[in-house]
């Protein structure tokens, strides 16, 4: 079945110039290895589309069962240059939150959206 | 085992709550406060103030969050450390020492931190070789030279550590990394050897931890914010750093907010590149092994930070101007307001050209539908009951960047109906577009200086 990333994982967005990174943390640490196979860096490149104009790098910390995502080009120039709403990019890691990923029929989750 | 060294965040940017000091101070034990005010571009705002006027150029944040707790701060022995010095450390420290003698404190030792500032060295340091490249692109420093705000080079601990040695109670710096207002507590009172470089790290891990304000104790929490308490009374961080380089996350358990496992996470990651390399001038910090160890009672332990040497160029920032940036907004209400707010577009871009006004790059967000992650949202279904029309333009020309303010106001009456202000003035005013230019220069090319005043 298909579940919202929300519900397994929490996420944080920093931003550095026009780099944005994000932290994606599994809710439950036994997660972790279905997030790591849902989330390769070619998908979250996909899903920011023409918003990361960059590539996008992936970094693994399965201690702390978590993903660090660094996404060049994504800030439209950074903080002060850039035209969008958000632009230190700090709500960006709720947006990847959106992403539906497979888990196994049944499993528990801390959060239900 | 000497007794852990614990140091408290106050403040993590510019803004911040003041009262965040005064809440560390007299929440529970502490021995350190760190107050950091830099972001990448703060810099050039703050040399720009300092040309127009001597005096400024500084943090000025910092005195409202010093006023109320100096006399707190001085009676325990607490040691403040902050890059509150900007663009003008000695400036910031007349007025510590002139607030300590206004309240009777005299005596009071203020160190001060300089050698950050390259600015007028460019020249001097091309000549040597450094060419001050931008790290990211590769591009060479003199596309942008003739627009250049500001040149600062990332201090590490040492000079603060020197400082504090030196018997100062409140060290004033400029530009140094985030973690070195911690690492620079924890070098003067242990003496770590220079080449420790796992406690180094240790100590960069305790101040990436507590330099981002209250998001390592609850606030900006992601992950369960649902159950985070008081947050109008958040507890913001304290790292508690060992002999041995042990590393606990805490707060004082007085205020509201949150330390667990899942906070400090969140946090560790904040900003982070490669977490296998996390590069200070003082030591590099692999995150990869680190396990969290939550005790259950706002108390988080660290395992496993690991340490390797420093590259031995400094990163250094540099930031220029690229233009000006201005926004408008006005809301529409239902129904249709999606229409209206799509047409304007048109209606303001096409009077802009008539007018002979100059924009390089425009935007549009539909705040409430697709406002704040556009593409990658999809629209809600069905007609909203307003939608809030923001418009952003890049311009190179000044003069234009004013004159699209001043056409805003006219399309409420000159325009399309169903509308009113939107979330800014309806008579926006530009601003500065300055531009961070990352670099580095090498160690021996910067002499960080270090001198302790006396109230």
């Amino acid at each position: 079945m298909k579940t919202f990333l929300y519900n397994l994982a929490h996420t944080r967005a920093g931003d550095r110039g026009d780099v944005l990174n994000i932290g994606v943390i599994a809710r439950r640490k036994e997660h972790y290895p279905l997030i790591a196979a849902e989330l390769p860096a070619s998908r979250v490149k996909a899903f920011f589309g023409t918003w990361c104009r960059g590539e996008v790098l992936r970094y693994e910390l399965p201690k702390l069962g978590a993903l660090n995502f660094v996404l060049y080009g994504a800030l439209d120039g950074g903080a002060l240059a850039s035209l969008r709403l958000d632009t230190q990019g700090r709500s960006y890691g709720y947006a990847l939150l959106r992403l539906e990923i497979e888990v196994p029929d049944g499993l528990a989750f801390d959060r239900l959206v | 085992m000497i007794r852990a060294l614990r140091i408290a965040g106050a403040g993590g940017f510019w803004g911040d709550r003041h009262d965040a000091l005064l809440d560390q101070v007299c929440g529970g034990s502490i021995d350190v406060v760190t107050l950091d005010y830099l972001s990448e571009v703060t810099m050039a705002m703050l040399r720009g103030r300092r040309l127009r006027d001597p005096g400024s150029g500084w943090a000025t944040d910092f005195m409202a969050a010093l006023g109320p707790a100096l006399p707190n701060v001085v009676k325990r022995g607490i040691k403040i450390v902050t890059n509150a010095g900007g663009a003008n450390p000695y400036a910031c420290a007349d007025a510590v020492l002139g607030l300590a003698r206004d309240r009777g404190l005299r005596g009071l030792r203020v160190g001060v931190v300089t050698g950050d500032d390259i600015f007028d060295r460019i020249d001097e340091l091309y000549a040597a070789g450094v060419t001050l490249d931008n790290v990211d692109t590769g591009a060479p420093l003199i596309t942008v030279r003739e627009r250049l705000l500001a040149a600062n080079a990332y201090l590490g601990a040492e000079p603060i550590a020197k400082a504090l040695g030196a018997g100062a109670q409140i060290v004033i710096a400029g530009r140094c990394s985030d973690s070195a207002l911690a690492l620079g507590a924890l070098l003067a009172h242990f003496g770590w050897a220079d080449d420790d470089w796992t406690r180094r790290a240790a100590g960069v891990v305790a101040g990436h931890l507590v330099q981002h304000g209250a998001q390592a104790s609850g606030g900006n929490f992601a992950g369960g914010w649902e159950e985070v308490p008081q947050l109008a009374r958040l507890g913001y961080p304290i790292a508690e750093v060992d002999e041995s380089g042990e590393l606990e996350v805490s707060k004082h358990p007085g205020l509201g907010g949150q330390v667990s496992s899942a906070v400090v996470a969140e946090q560790l990651l904040y900003k982070v590149g490669d977490p296998r390399s996390f590069v200070t001038p003082d030591a590099v910090a692999d995150f990869t092994d680190i396990e969290l160890e939550d005790f259950g009672d706002d108390r988080v332990r660290l395992h496993g930070v690991r340490g390797f040497p420093p590259p031995d160029a400094l990163p250094a920032s540099l930031a220029f101007q690229e233009g000006w940036r201005n926004v408008a907004t006005i809301t529409f209400v239902w129904p249709y307001a999606t229409a209206r707010a799509r047409a304007t577009e048109a209606i303001l871009l096409e009077r802009c050209r008539n007018l002979g006004i100059r924009i390089d790059a425009h935007h549009v967000d539909l705040v409430g539908l697709t406002g704040a992650h556009g593409p990658l949202a999809p629209a809600p279904a069905g007609d909203p009951n307003e939608v809030v029309w923001r418009l952003a333009i890049r311009t190179e020309d000044r003069e234009s960047a004013r004159r699209f303010g001043a056409e805003i106001a006219p399309l409420v009456a000159s325009g399309l109906p169903g509308a009113c202000r939107g979330t800014g003035s309806l008579r926006p005013t530009p601003t500065p577009i300055i531009s961070f230019w990352p670099a580095q220069v090498p160690r021996a090319a910067v002499a960080p200086s270090v001198e302790v005043l006396v109230a």
